[in-house]
């Protein structure tokens, strides 16, 4: 059985290899391929979860050692897998949610002349973020997550011809990089703290280290999550990355490799657990991007960049969650679950949207599409209640619990974070509702203007209609999970149970009682879907957007992350590499030159030298060789 | 001591095959090429032969042989590889029948027009290759200081050649769009030149100087290590073995300030050729005026020798020197990565860049060697074989963009993904290996430097990690302007690789793949040869502080 663990990796990679040097003559299958391999993935993966549930609590965890990988010295890197719990939901979470995003793209990407090399990515895409959850030490967990930004990468930049599209890309990666900084030298003090980076013996041994190295480690793993997840202050590659087709967003962008860094942090339990400081920075993080990422997702009239602000906001949830120690690890990856679900359904909700609008994503360019795509209609709407934490959907069991956890952290600090995730809540029921609001109900604003638009080059009139069945169905399923796994999970705290013997879990001491929280969750809940709906339902929804207040304005332009960034690090990066440039001509090359020319005469004989060089080379040996000679006369006579 | 003279024939072999190469008639210049190519690959099999003779944790210097040369001056013939050496001697050739592959027709264009009926401008150019080969293969065999030091001198000459006889022709005419064209009636400015061949010229002449002072440098550090040793032994002496032996058995004692002086000349001599900062103003310039695949030869074979002698000679030799010199080296190598990697993301020139990353990575191999640890040794050993095949990939693919445009100008591309795909997936790769992405053979040794650094001098190693970023930037805005967005001007036509061009990337891709998933048989080669040199330099890895595995492996 434990040999699988290899075969769920080499599926998919087997399948991007075939399809990216298969060539023109897979063309017509290659998108199959791509679905049936992410299928026998999720297969293999329900096998290991049946032969799982069939052992003891403890034993559970299965372990391949495949080869080894890079020996030296005391070095040691393997390529071994271990398959625990923690591993097994994300297994089953990407291959599930996988395939169906696989089975999605068949319809989506239809018309792609590319399709074949697009089903190539996503096959890459599954099998690197399979090997991140299954590596058995942080250096072959670095492998799969740079290996999800090639595919991240690759996925946004896959309309390359497109600036904006190349440029998002890029932008992705290099955002990411600082954050693999982080990872990579949080490796590196691993291997000397500890001498080794594997799994077992580094947390085993977490607490015998000191408070410092403890606290470093936890920081730096820290900037790795922030890159990967898009947590302030690396964020700002999300919303662009959603240039990408809307099935990579829903996959990599939201359900699936953005959740990476919360992964990242609960593997890590036993290091943040011994260091609070460091604890105490995810939670920061956690809470301040909640905030942040609901904000630009009010503002934004993009559907895909609305659902991109939520998912930087979820995601905070997560990551504050996982700060909160061993209260918190079981529902950060419970609500990590439950969200992909709705927010891989929203997204595919999306994508529907946009294949029946010409490619729309303007909100204020839709409305009224709840009759002319009932399907999507619904499975959005179930996915926008779950989101929001409706009574009894999947979202409300798993925010709930992380908003009681951060209230039980105790202090101000549990105050604090309590207050934020509960406004957080708010506000989440704000935008979704404007989402939902905007694109379905309300008068339909499409294909007025593309009428009326004068000399422009004539639009073609959207005629919204349905997705195909291979684009429903897969939303269909999502709509379930997004429906009842939050209810199943929370049944005899089952999510807990299976998940407590990895990450632990204690109880915290709630404040208030636990009644007080759900209602003021409920109550907060009531007042955004209220405000959203007096202004976006019973008001008109204007075609072009108001000027807005600042804040309004600052959150569009994603709160001037990027203005900041441009103005901080892009330009003075800019002079620096042109003045550097300069220099390099001017000063180190001349002052070589120059000391050349002062030593012996060689600036001169430089130019001299373009016509009569093999004579000067000639020289230049003869001098050689005499000073030999000289030397040797010298040696004889010592 | 081996009967049969490997070694000696492998070296050998390419020689002989360059003056075979030369002597084909001027008529038959496919030919030439042909015999020039089948020299190359029984020289790959030769190297191979190396590989499975050889026994990694042997003997320190295995296959060797020795014969008196110049007795008087005690210079001997003594060849002999340690696993670094065959690993390096595998590279080179590995390398280069692909070289020869992707210049397939650099020389034709000079066939054009024959001034004379010897004119063999393409006999030249793959005997030049065959005859580089020939030198940088014996420069690694070599155990006498003497023999190493000829060589390392004397592949300058077909080198100068190289570069300056056949120079970037598509470089120079930004506006003759079609290379083709070319190849049908090259313009004579295109090969005689006007401004742009006095460029080339400047190029190879300062290629040249440089390394010509650096050489005549190590030349007065040869003599006084003549002196030392004469000194110390009775007789004068260059054979490394010889040496190390006497040191052995406490025989040897420098003088610190001799052993320093000689140190610095040898230093200065590799840190030239390696190149280190700021000595390496020299090879934007030769690289840029370089073809593609002449530009591979200096960048990632013959500047290879820079860096092994470091290790093999500095470090053996001068021990206690090396040491002393390490901070200020380790400081050097590591503006070396910062600075080359800032300078590449500034360039406009798609070569000078691949130049400037060159630079960067030198500085990490350089990082390496001097952070005294196995892994920083074991990985800049492996980072020459990893920096070689990745930039040979990159700069070859670049080369194959570059005919057909006939530019080396950044912004005279763009979109080229539309219409060669193939040519921008392959360019792709190479990209990513060079920004040393996991998974590509680049990662590891990268990684296996950084942590070795880290080790012993973790803010050096931090600050060095920052080049992972750099490196992103500058592969990748080079990859956004050329390949993708709407197509430009002067692309729409562009072909996509064609199968002699395919048979160049794929084998390489593949070996880049290779080398970052299963390193381990070179390592094997790799690691007793570090662990030798360290225990030279009298060095040991630092401990870590808690040792989980130990106790792990104790309950």
């Amino acid at each position: 059985m434990d040999h699988l663990i290899g075969a769920l990796v080499g599926a998919p990679l087997l399948g991007a290899g075939i399809l990216l040097t298969g060539g023109r003559r897979l063309d017509r299958i290659g998108h199959w391929i791509g679905c049936l391999l992410a299928a026998v993935s999720f297969a293999i993966g329900v096998l290991l979860f049946a032969d799982m549930l069939g052992k003891s609590g403890a034993a559970r965890t299965m372990t391949s050692h495949l080869f080894s990988w890079v020996p030296v010295a005391s070095f040691q890197a393997n390529v071994s897998f271990q398959l625990d719990q923690l591993s097994m939901t994300f297994v089953l979470l990407i291959t599930g949610v996988g395939t169906l995003i696989h089975i999605y793209s068949v319809g989506y990407m239809e018309y792609d002349e590319r399709r074949r090399q697009f089903f190539g990515y996503l096959n890459l895409f599954l099998a690197a973020m399979l090997l991140l959850v299954l590596a058995d030490n942080y250096l072959l967990l670095y492998v799969g997550w740079e290996g999800v930004g090639l595919a991240s990468y690759l996925l946004i930049g896959f309309w390359q011809h497109k600036p904006s599209a190349a440029t998002a890309a890029k932008k992705a990666f290099i955002v990411n990089r600082v954050g693999d900084m982080g990872l990579s030298i949080a490796v590196m003090v691993m291997f000397t703290t500890f001498g080794t980076f594997t799994f077992g013996p580094v947390l085993a041994h977490a607490t015998s280290a000191s408070q410092a190295k403890l606290t470093g480690i936890g920081l730096l793993l820290l900037l790795g999550a922030c890159g990967k997840s898009a947590q302030v202050p690396l964020q700002s590659w999300l919303g662009d990355a959603m240039e990408g087709p809307t099935p990579v967003s829903a996959l990599i962008h939201a359900a699936t490799m953005v959740t990476a860094g919360v992964y990242l942090i609960t593997r890590s339990g036993a290091i943040f657990n011994a260091a609070p400081t460091a604890q105490l920075a995810v939670t920061v993080v956690g809470a301040v991007t909640l905030l942040f990422g609901a904000i630009v997702g009010c503002a934004k009239d993009d559907i895909k960049k609305a659902l991109a602000g939520s998912t930087m906001s979820q995601i905070g949830y997560m990551i504050l969650a996982a700060g909160l120690g061993p209260i918190g690890y079981v529902f950060a990856i419970m609500h990590l679950v439950t969200h992909g679900f709705f927010k891989a359904g929203l997204f595919l909700g999306a994508g529907s949207v946009m294949h029946g609008m010409n490619d729309e994503v303007d909100m204020r360019k839709y409305g009224g599409l709840r009759t002319y795509m009932p399907i999507t209609y619904v499975t959005f709407g179930l996915g926008y209640l779950a989101i929001i934490g409706f009574p009894g959907l999947s979202g409300y069991w798993s925010k709930d619990k992380i908003i009681e956890a951060a209230f039980a952290k105790g202090g101000t600090d549990g105050w604090i974070l309590g207050g934020v995730a509960l406004l957080g809540a708010g506000i989440t029921a704000f935008y979704m509702t404007r989402v939902m609001l905007m694109t379905f109900f309300g008068d339909k604003r499409w294909g007025r203007e593309a009428a009326q638009e004068p000399g422009g080059v004539a639009q073609p009139q959207p005629h919204p209609h349905e997705a195909p069945k291979t684009m429903t169905i897969p939303m269909i399923i999502l709509a379930f999970g997004s429906v009842f796994a939050g209810g199943l999970f929370s049944i005899n705290s089952s999510f807990l149970h299976w998940l407590q013997p990895v990450t632990g879990h204690t109880e915290g001491h709630l404040p208030v009682s636990a009644a007080v929280i759900q209602a003021a969750t409920l109550v907060v809940l009531a007042i955004g879907l209220g405000l959203a709906w007096r202004q976006y339902g019973r008001q008109a929804v204007p075609a072009v957007a108001p000027r807005g207040s600042l804040l309004t304005r600052a959150a569009r332009r994603d709160l001037l992350q990027d203005d900041f960034n441009h103005v901080a690090l892009v330009k003075p990066g800019e002079y620096l590499t042109r003045g550097l440039v300069y220099l390099d001509h001017s000063l180190v090359d001349g002052a070589v030159n120059g000391t050349a020319a002062s030593v012996g005469g060689l600036s001169g004989r430089l130019r001299r030298l373009q016509n009569g060089y093999v004579r000067s080379y000639a020289v230049s040996m003869f001098g050689g060789a005499a000073l030999l000679v000289a030397a040797t006369l010298l040696m004889r006579g010592v | 001591m081996s009967s049969f003279p490997l070694l000696t024939l492998t070296a050998a072999l390419p020689a002989v095959g360059a003056i075979a190469t030369a002597a084909v008639p001027a008529a038959r210049r496919t030919t030439a090429k042909w015999l020039a190519l089948a020299f190359s690959l029984a020289t790959l099999v030769l190297a191979g032969i190396i590989a499975t003779r050889f026994t990694p944790g042997g003997a320190r210097y295995q296959l060797t042989e020795s014969h008196a040369w110049i007795a008087d001056f005690g210079v001997r013939y003594e060849l002999g590889v340690d696993g670094i050496a065959v690993v390096l001697i595998g590279l080179t050739a590995v390398l280069v029948p692909f070289v020869m592959l992707a210049g397939w027709h650099d020389a034709d264009v000079l066939e054009a027009h024959r001034p004379n009926r010897n004119w063999r401008p393409t006999q030249g150019f793959f005997a030049l290759i065959l005859l580089v080969e020939a030198m940088v293969v014996i420069a690694f065999e070599s155990t006498d200081v003497f023999l190493f030091y000829i060589f390392f001198e004397a592949m300058l000459i077909p080198m100068y050649f190289l570069i300056g006889g056949f120079g970037d022709r598509a470089g120079a005419h930004g506006e003759d769009e079609q290379s083709k064209q070319w190849r049908e009636a090259p313009p004579m400015r295109a090969v005689v030149g006007d401004g742009r061949a006095k460029q080339r010229s400047y190029a190879a002449v300062k290629f040249l100087l440089y390394n010509l002072l650096g050489g005549l440098i190590m030349l007065a550090a040869v003599i006084g290590l003549y002196v030392v040793t004469a000194n110390q032994l009775g007789h004068g002496t260059f054979s490394l073995p010889q040496i190390l032996q006497a040191r052995a058995v406490g025989r040897m004692h420098i003088s610190a300030v001799a052993e320093r002086w000689i140190f610095l000349g040898f230093f200065f001599a590799f840190a030239v050729k390696a190149p280190l900062w700021p000595l390496h103003t020299w090879l934007p310039n030769a690289m840029g005026e370089a073809t593609a695949p002449v530009a591979v030869l200096i960048t990632a074979v013959v500047d290879k020798v820079g860096t092994f002698a470091m290790l093999r000679y500095c470090l053996q030799l001068f021990p206690n020197a090396s040491n002393w010199a390490a901070p200020v080296i380790l400081v050097l190598s590591l503006i070396s990565i910062v600075y080359g990697a800032l300078l590449a993301i500034g360039q406009r020139d798609i070569k000078r860049l691949v130049a400037y990353t060159s630079i960067s990575h030198f500085g990490f191999i350089i990082l390496g060697i001097f952070a005294m640890t196995s892994q920083g040794q074991s990985g800049a050993a492996l980072y020459m074989v990893n920096h070689g095949v990745s930039t040979a990939a990159w700069l070859l693919v670049a080369g194959f963009l570059i005919s057909r445009r006939g530019s080396r100008l950044i912004t005279d591309f763009g979109g080229v993904q539309k219409v060669a795909p193939l040519l921008a997936g392959t360019f792709l790769v190479g990209s990513l290996a060079i920004l040393s992405l996991p998974g590509l053979g680049p990662f590891v040794s990268e990684f296996l430097v950084l942590v070795g650094t880290f080790s012993r001098y973790p803010v050096l190693g931090v600050i060095a990690t920052f080049a992972i970023v750099l490196a992103a930037l500058y592969v990748l805005i080079l990859y956004q302007r050329t390949m993708t967005g709407p197509v430009k001007a002067g692309i729409e036509s562009m072909k996509d690789l064609r199968l002699r061009e395919l048979v160049v990337v794929g084998p390489l891709i593949a070996l880049l793949i290779f080398l970052g998933v299963y390193p381990k048989p070179i390592t094997n080669y790799l690691n007793p040869a570090v662990k030798d040199t360290l225990s030279d330099v009298h060095k040991s890895d630092p401990a870590p502080q808690i040792n989980a595995v130990a106790k792990e492996t104790a309950k």
